[in-house]
């Protein structure tokens, strides 16, 4: 499988992405700029990533605008045909806008920008310690839109403390069930807020990245 | 001709507004007494050029709901004037 990761002006994390992927990850991947439309060289078993950033400075809403860009065009398309579509942090809020999530993500409770640490878990009951980085980042969906998630198994990951505990003291921004990552019910979109691209190098102390990536878009394992 | 509408967007009444939490700190720490709570959204003024007023308002309703507002988290009303 390749990997496409998205330039939106404003992108930061599209480099760290990149970096990941290709460097501690060993995959192909090539950088797709906003303006492009053309996704004709990647198949349905491929993954196009939605990276982390300001798109379009975060005017109006975060994500807000990138969703009518040209290349969201596509990638609209390749996720309704059933290509994997990755988005992190802010491509978590563009997923959220283009409709490809349900819900949305609200000013951190606290009203900070946050950037630090965080653990999270998913059904395996694995606990990550992956970096947070937001303003934007509180989940927010309602009621019969989270009991749905939760039956259908769409949350990925949910803000816990080391010991995989949900605790309200481990959600750092106050997110609806403490969620800080779901996927569409096709189980073909994911979004999450912390970044596993971030945590993907030896060199920076911190490799659990690479098996949230590797599990979830190579492996599939999260996906059943 | 031309109509000015003004769109205001708002947080659904429901949700917590941590910008209104901490506008009312502040008016708090100023001493004043009597405001009770502090919600704070967004005033979008659009020129529109239409046959009525009502036209002006379908098209302003519209870009409401497709951009400038996300019904996941608020809700907007559209004036003309």
């Amino acid at each position: 499988m390749k990997f496409g990761v998205v330039v939106f002006p404003g992108s930061n994390c599209d480099r760290d992405m990149y970096d990941a992927l290709s460097y501690d990850l060993g995959q192909e991947v090539s950088m797709l700029w906003h303006k492009d439309k053309d996704l004709s060289k990647f198949s349905t078993e491929d993954c196009i990533i939605l990276p982390g950033g300001f798109s379009y400075g975060d005017y109006l809403r975060c994500g807000a605008i990138a969703r009518f860009s040209p290349m969201m065009q596509s990638v609209i398309e390749f996720a309704n045909e059933g290509g994997k579509v990755f988005g992190v942090c802010n491509g978590f809020q563009i997923l959220c806008e283009s409709h490809l999530l349900p819900g949305g993500l609200l000013r951190n409770a606290n009203q900070q920008f946050i950037c630090k640490n965080v653990f999270i878990t998913n059904e395996t009951e694995k606990i990550y310690k992956i970096p947070v980085a937001h303003g934007e980042g509180r989940y927010y969906a309602d009621e019969d839109t989270l009991n749905e998630l939760e039956a259908n198994g769409q949350i990925l990951f949910y803000y816990c403390d080391e010991k995989g505990n949900k605790t309200e003291a481990s959600n750092p921004n106050g997110a609806t069930r403490n969620i800080a990552g779901i996927c569409n019910a096709n189980r073909n979109v994911f979004g999450m807020m912390p970044h596993p691209e971030r945590a993907c190098s030896p060199v920076l102390g911190n490799t659990d990245g690479q098996e949230i990536i590797r599990t979830m878009l190579m492996e599939r394992q999260l996906v059943l | 001709m031309t109509y000015t509408v003004q769109i205001k967007v708002m947080p659904l009444k429901e949700l917590l507004d941590p910008q209104g939490k901490a506008v009312m700190g502040g008016l708090e720490n100023l001493g004043l007494s009597g405001v009770e709570d502090v919600r704070i959204g967004k005033n979008i003024t659009l020129q529109v050029n239409a046959d009525s007023p009502d036209k002006a308002k379908q098209i302003a309703e519209e870009a409401s709901k497709k951009l400038l507002a996300n019904p996941v988290m608020e809700y907007f009303e559209v004036s003309v004037n």
